[in-house]
């Protein structure tokens, strides 16, 4: 009991550096945002009143909330799956011991030197319909690329976006993959052969289960990004194309230039801790349902 | 049987060679946006869009490179993002240094119960945090400064369970014997516990360069003005609604991507570690 409290002097000095700044910067803002989340204020921003609990309810329910909500589900529905197998295709690719191997793994592990912004202005000169390259190249298959362009159609927008946001991902996906490719004990494929099992098998009886902890992970971190999708639609789109805004996701209702609450602490509070509860209950449910799939190994 | 193996051989030849012609088709499918943007920015504005040739390495000048460096001010911007993210990354390794080492060799009235309060913390995303955030840096007069972009980075949750997980390594003993031989707790960190987790920091110190080198959101909500912009959002600058002058955002690009490139090639292993870190149990 004594040694406890002798050391607590020292404890609470080497904690406090952290302790001050996650609580400064991150838990502060937690609960000061619920709190802000009730006030509704005028146009000009600067006079408030209370609101109460009601508006989370209200704000979830608005047409804004559930467009740039449904929006951002549909980037998600398209960059975490798409983004996965990609990664693990390549992964498992390059997963062999072959003559210039290392040379493919740096090629498709190169786009983790991207940024979101780098990436998404590489993207936003390609799909130029004037003078990108890729509607100059493909224009003929798809006309949507000259016009509008792919990114000023409201059905091609989101899609676009979503390219440039697997593209910019892929290194980082494939990395991970590939880690935990190699620590899977090729006893295990050996005696899945000896058994008789084809390589397809011997990718769905072995490599996918072994993958699963791995698999979950990326998902999340896949998933989460997808949620916080602000930098890629500020440089691709802006949220548009107007008016049907398709490429509005709640972090840039939120955050956006010609964002509805930029003067509205309080809407913009409540809309922020929305998008912290549907982040949580999205890990949540993840976790929940592919752990039970998961294998973690011994 | 001698048949047998002749016949597994020939397909497995055949396959090798499918093998390489899948790596090569992706291979050139992934690298094609950073292919057509580096040739973009090595060539003139009328070539740059003139397309059978944009894409041949012909003509090649630095032109446009040099153009983009002086009107979008990218080496002002380059420092600005190296001086944050070195000075982030230096505080990020310390602080979390500090508080694994509490977590991990100490024991103090109050522990589980800050060690519920770091746990918190991992899950409040920073789009949650910027609301009440920029609110904080504009009341301490820090808008358009270095510390509103170093000081809320400081210190991350991420980087002290990640030490606290080696610390935990080394054998309660070894303390105990060291404590015994008077040596405090600032020697022992230093001397033993710190040199034990060096891949570990190597690892953490990449990572928190990268994330900090790459944030986008924080900057461009507390800085309006030239001076303390950094790359990321400095480079939009370059992106204006003159379709001729397009060249200079794919050169922008590029010298945006440069230093990081050379990061990673020069750290590459530890990239490996950090990014496994957080999918390995444990």
């Amino acid at each position: 009991m004594k040694r406890r409290w002798r050391q607590f002097p020292v404890a609470i000095g080497m904690l406090a550096p952290s302790a001050i700044i996650l609580g400064v910067f991150v838990v502060y803002p937690l609960i000061h945002s619920i709190q802000l989340g009730h006030l509704r204020c005028d146009a000009t921003g600067t006079r408030c009143r209370d609101g109460g609990w009601i508006q989370y309810v209200d704000v979830f329910r608005s047409n804004e909330f559930q467009h740039a909500l449904f929006n951002t589900i549909g980037l998600a529905l398209m960059t975490v799956p798409i983004g996965l197998a990609l990664g693990i295709g390549l992964a498992v690719l390059a997963d062999k011991h072959l003559r210039g191997i290392g040379f493919f793994r740096t090629v498709f592990s190169s786009t983790v030197a991207t940024s979101v912004a780098v990436a998404s202005l590489i993207f936003f000169v390609l799909l130029q319909p004037e003078v990108g390259l890729l509607p100059h190249l493909f224009h003929g298959l798809f006309p949507v690329l000259k016009d509008p362009g792919l990114l000023r159609d409201p059905t091609t927008a989101m899609p676009a976006v979503a390219l440039s946001s697997i593209w910019a991902s892929l290194g980082f996906t494939f990395i991970v993959i590939t880690a935990a490719l190699q620590g899977i004990p090729r006893e295990l494929y050996e005696s899945a052969f000896v058994d008789g099992a084809g390589g397809w098998t011997r990718f769905t009886n072995v490599t996918l289960p072994m993958l699963g902890p791995t698999i979950l992970f990326t998902s999340v971190v896949l998933t989460t990004r997808a949620f916080q999708a602000y930098a890629e639609i500020a440089l691709l789109t802006g949220g548009g194309p107007d008016p049907e805004r398709p490429t509005q996701t709640v972090a840039y209702l939120i955050y956006g230039q010609n964002s509805l609450v930029k003067n509205d602490i309080g809407l913009k509070s409540t809309s922020a801790v929305l998008l912290f509860l549907v982040l949580l209950v999205l890990a949540f449910v993840q976790f929940r349902g592919l752990d039970k799939r998961v294998h973690y190994g011994s | 049987m001698a048949a047998d193996i002749g016949a597994t051989e020939t397909t497995h030849g055949s396959r090798k060679f499918g093998r390489y012609v899948l790596l090569v088709f992706v291979a050139i499918v992934v690298l094609f946006p950073i292919y057509a943007t580096l040739m973009q920015a090595l060539k003139s504005g009328p070539d740059s869009i003139d397309h059978p040739t944009s894409l041949l390495p012909i003509n090649l000048t630095l032109d446009t490179m040099r153009a983009a460096w002086r009107i979008g001010d990218l080496g002002r911007l380059l420092l600005n993002s190296l001086f944050v993210s070195i000075v982030v990354t230096i505080g990020v390794i310390v602080t979390s240094v500090l508080a694994a080492y509490a977590f991990a060799f100490l024991d103090f009235p109050g522990k589980g119960l800050l060690f519920a309060f770091f746990l918190a913390t991992l899950l409040v995303p920073a789009e949650l945090t910027v609301v009440v955030n920029q609110r904080t840096i504009s009341s301490l007069g820090w808008i358009n400064s270095y510390q509103g972009l170093i000081v809320p980075l400081l210190a991350t949750t991420f980087g002290t369970f990640l030490v606290r997980q080696v610390f935990l390594t080394v054998p309660k003993d070894l303390r105990e014997a060291a404590a015994l031989d008077g040596v405090g707790h600032f020697r022992f960190l230093g001397e033993v516990a710190v040199p034990l987790c060096r891949p570990t920091l190597g690892a953490l110190a990449l990572f928190t360069f990268l994330g900090t080198w790459n944030q986008y959101l924080w900057p461009s909500a507390i800085i309006t003005d030239d001076e303390h912009r950094t790359i990321q959002i400095g480079l939009e600058r370059l992106k204006t609604g003159d379709v001729d002058k397009l060249n200079l955002v794919t050169a922008g690009t590029v010298i945006a991507a440069l230093p990081i490139f050379i990061v990673l090639v020069a750290f590459q292993r530890q990239l490996v570690r950090g990014l496994t870190a957080g999918a390995v149990k444990g």
